[in-house]
């Protein structure tokens, strides 16, 4: 320790670059994590059962490198985990603005993130690193909200690229009977058109609130999907919505057709997998498996993303001032390394990170979109999503 | 006896360990050993697991090579590539920079923010000095008294006192800072960052970056440009900067810092070797398993060779 002290103090006294001068007291940055929890449907597979700390390890490592990394500029960053139910969540959240925390990364559905960007208002920066709803990113978009999580219409434009490629057009499309199972249809839909797939067969799966998870799969399952599948028009893929987590991963293996499943289960786009290893993955996987004594999840990933955006910005404009950090993250100047092979930055027009989209089977990531092929005048990365000319956002 | 026989054994085969071409390959767990005059394949060693940084002595008789999974440095005879003993590195040794008198071994391990230091003949860790978020890039002054190590989610280059083991100073340069690489006359330092796209030239005496090289390739998304390994020739009249998944090595011109050519090569090329003589320049290319032979005066691509999983690092056996 004291001999790190004392190197510390060597790099001032010695190199003292302006770029790097170093303060007498660290510069303290603050950040919280909520995380709302919402008691519905456990998970289909047990093996998807989110663990107590979801998102919250993501943020333990994002704080450790923060830190490094700030024991050379003098500056130190304190990241406070909050769970809370969509009952609690704006009690928690006034606690929270009234600590004067600036940043708040938030764990939630579409409804309570709008809602807690709302009361936020100008007191703090939301950072968005789970709902992937479009409409926060367009007519509901907020100017005090950044969404490290990938929206809706990303994924599913990832998907419509891969299946472009694989020259698999015709698309039997399932959605589930919920709210946000719709706005994923949508979404697949809007990149159907925007592609050239065709949808060539649309099926509601009605939840009727059946015994989900005592039929594993053998029992009544086996004999309901493929009646359920059968006689659909001639297609290539089966796309499923189901955003409520309740048929899809029922689907494969268990259709009429022998067709790939894709969306909600099989091929599926994620912002993380926890075997991805290109682009200095596997060391990042690595620190984390250290740290969590876990695999890392979506969450997790968005939560290190989110607090990174903040540790990045804090390194490069050398200031502790939240406006100061807020206006250079929103500015052309900013990017963020996220384990993806690229710089991520902001879109201006709506505040979303943009980012290559992994699309994973169980155990391995098949491709990343953007597909090679699609190319764009601006990034490639914006031909994933609501691109400027057809948002909705004003701020 | 038996000590006169190895000699005996060294002095016969000497002259064609020269120009040996020592390739790791990160999946294959292996090392390609190549012929450097006839660049034909003269075989394949296993070497421990996730084989990546590999280095060799000054006087050509020990082969290290960081076994990134086994967590420590092994160490091999370069004429029979039999196992000779192991270094302890510290946790995921990466990449790492010999001392230019052949001791002692400056090693990144990645996962543990940190910098280990070696003596190699005793086999003692000398140091642990505590750097940024996945330390990567090894550099040294070819006096023997800086050592550079550039962290990769820091994003800085921190300059090392190689005696006393302190960090000096700090740069901030672009996003993931792979590699680091002085001229022969130490008077430049460059410094890769992959993400970022450029390479930012150093002035290591005040330790400001005088300017950024950056890159344009006609028919290459901006994106895929990310800079790795970069080699200099001793005269720093050629600067050649590995350019990753654009699949091109970029020759600068050492004295202008300007860009002036890019030479396709095989996919993802990462590190690079120049001979002793400095005729071929060899990059290792991770997604076509091959190495990419660059003629160095023409500035040229002479030849492709295939080699194991994913090759990583390379290094020339000294003459």
């Amino acid at each position: 320790m004291f001999k790190g002290i004392i190197g510390l103090l060597a790099g001032i006294c010695l190199a003292a670059p302006p770029a790097l001068a170093q303060q007498a007291e660290p510069q303290l940055i603050r950040a919280a994590v909520l995380r709302v929890d919402d008691p519905g449907l456990p998970p289909i597979s047990r093996l998807d059962i989110p663990p107590e700390d979801d998102g919250f390890a993501g943020a333990r490592l994002a704080i450790e490198d923060n830190d490094t990394t700030g024991r050379f500029m003098g500056q130190d960053f304190e990241a406070e985990e909050v769970t809370a139910t969509p009952e609690t969540a704006a009690a928690e959240m006034d606690r929270i603005l009234g600590e004067g925390v600036a940043f708040v990364v938030v764990l939630a559905d579409d409804a309570t993130t709008l809602a807690l960007a709302d009361q936020a208002g100008e007191r703090a920066m939301i950072f968005n690193a789970a709902a992937r709803g479009d409409n926060l990113r367009g007519a509901d978009c907020r100017a005090n909200t950044v969404h490290v999580a990938p929206s809706q219409a990303m994924m599913a434009d990832a998907l419509a690229q891969f299946l472009m490629w694989k020259n698999w057009p015709r698309w039997f499309l399932i959605e589930g009977s919920h709210p946000q199972d719709k706005a994923l249809a949508d979404a697949f839909r809007r990149s159907a058109t925007k592609f050239g797939a065709k949808i060539v067969e649309e099926r509601l799966y009605e939840d009727t609130g059946g015994a989900r998870r005592t039929d594993s799969g053998h029992v009544q399952v086996q004999k309901q999907m493929p009646v359920f599948t059968q006689r659909a028009a001639e297609h290539d893929v089966i796309v499923a919505a189901d955003e409520a987590d309740i048929f899809a991963a029922y689907l494969p293996y268990q259709t009429w057709d022998a067709r790939p499943v894709t969306g909600s289960a099989g091929l599926v786009p994620r912002s993380w997998h926890p075997a991805m290893e290109a682009w200095g993955g596997t060391q990042f996987q690595n620190r984390f498996e250290k740290l969590a004594n876990r695999r890392m999840r979506e969450a997790d990933y968005q939560t290190w993303l989110a607090l990174r955006m903040i540790g990045e910005a804090a390194t490069r404009t050398q200031s502790a001032d939240p406006a100061v950090l807020k206006e250079f993250m929103l500015s052309d100047q900013f990017d963020v390394a996220g384990f993806k092979g690229q710089k991520l930055t902001l879109r201006d027009w709506d505040h979303q990170l943009r980012q290559p989209i992994l699309l994973t089977t169980g155990n391995l990531t098949a491709s990343v979109s953007p597909q090679d092929q699609y190319l764009h005048q601006t990034s490639q990365l914006d031909t994933l999503g609501i691109d400027r000319p057809e948002t909705e956002c004003q701020f | 006896m038996k000590h006169i026989l190895t000699l005996a054994l060294c002095l016969a085969t000497t002259p064609a360990l020269a120009n040996r071409v020592f390739v790791s390959n990160e999946k294959g767990n292996d090392v390609t050993v190549l012929d450097g005059e006839t660049l034909e394949v003269i075989g394949t060693y296993p070497v421990g697991n996730r084989p990546r940084g590999i280095t060799i002595s000054p006087d050509g008789k020990e082969l290290y090579v960081c076994a990134s999974d086994d967590n420590l440095v092994r160490v091999f005879d370069p004429e029979t590539m039999e196992e000779l003993h192991t270094l302890p590195s510290g946790p995921d040794p990466e990449l790492f920079v010999l001392h230019p008198s052949g001791n002692p071994l400056y090693i990144a391990n990645e996962d543990d923010n940190l910098v280990t230091v070696v003596d190699t003949r005793t086999h003692q860790v000398l140091a642990e000095i505590p750097v940024g978020v996945e330390p990567e890039g090894m550099g040294i002054s070819p006096d023997g008294k800086v050592v550079i190590n550039t962290s990769e989610t820091t994003n800085m280059a921190h300059f090392i006192d190689s005696e006393s083991f302190e960090i000096f100073a700090n740069v901030l340069v672009d996003s993931r800072p792979r590699f680091a690489q002085y001229s022969a006359d130490g008077s430049k330092l460059y410094v890769t960052s992959e993400i970022g796209g450029t390479v930012s030239v150093i002035d290591p005496a005040t330790q400001q970056i005088v300017k950024k090289i950056s890159f344009d390739i006609p028919g290459v998304l901006p994106e895929a440009i990310q800079p790795v390994g970069a080699r200099i020739t001793s005269d720093g009249a050629k600067l050649f900067v590995a350019l990753g998944p654009a699949n091109r090595v970029a020759v600068i011109d050492g004295a202008t810092d300007e860009v002036k050519d890019y030479l396709l090569v095989g996919q993802r090329v990462w590190q690079m070797a120049f001979t002793p003589d400095e005729k071929y320049l060899f990059t290792t290319n991770g997604n076509s398993n091959d190495v990419s032979v660059i003629d160095v005066a023409a500035e040229k691509v002479v030849k492709s060779v295939p080699v194991g999983q994913q090759p990583w690092g390379v290094v020339v056996a000294p003459n």
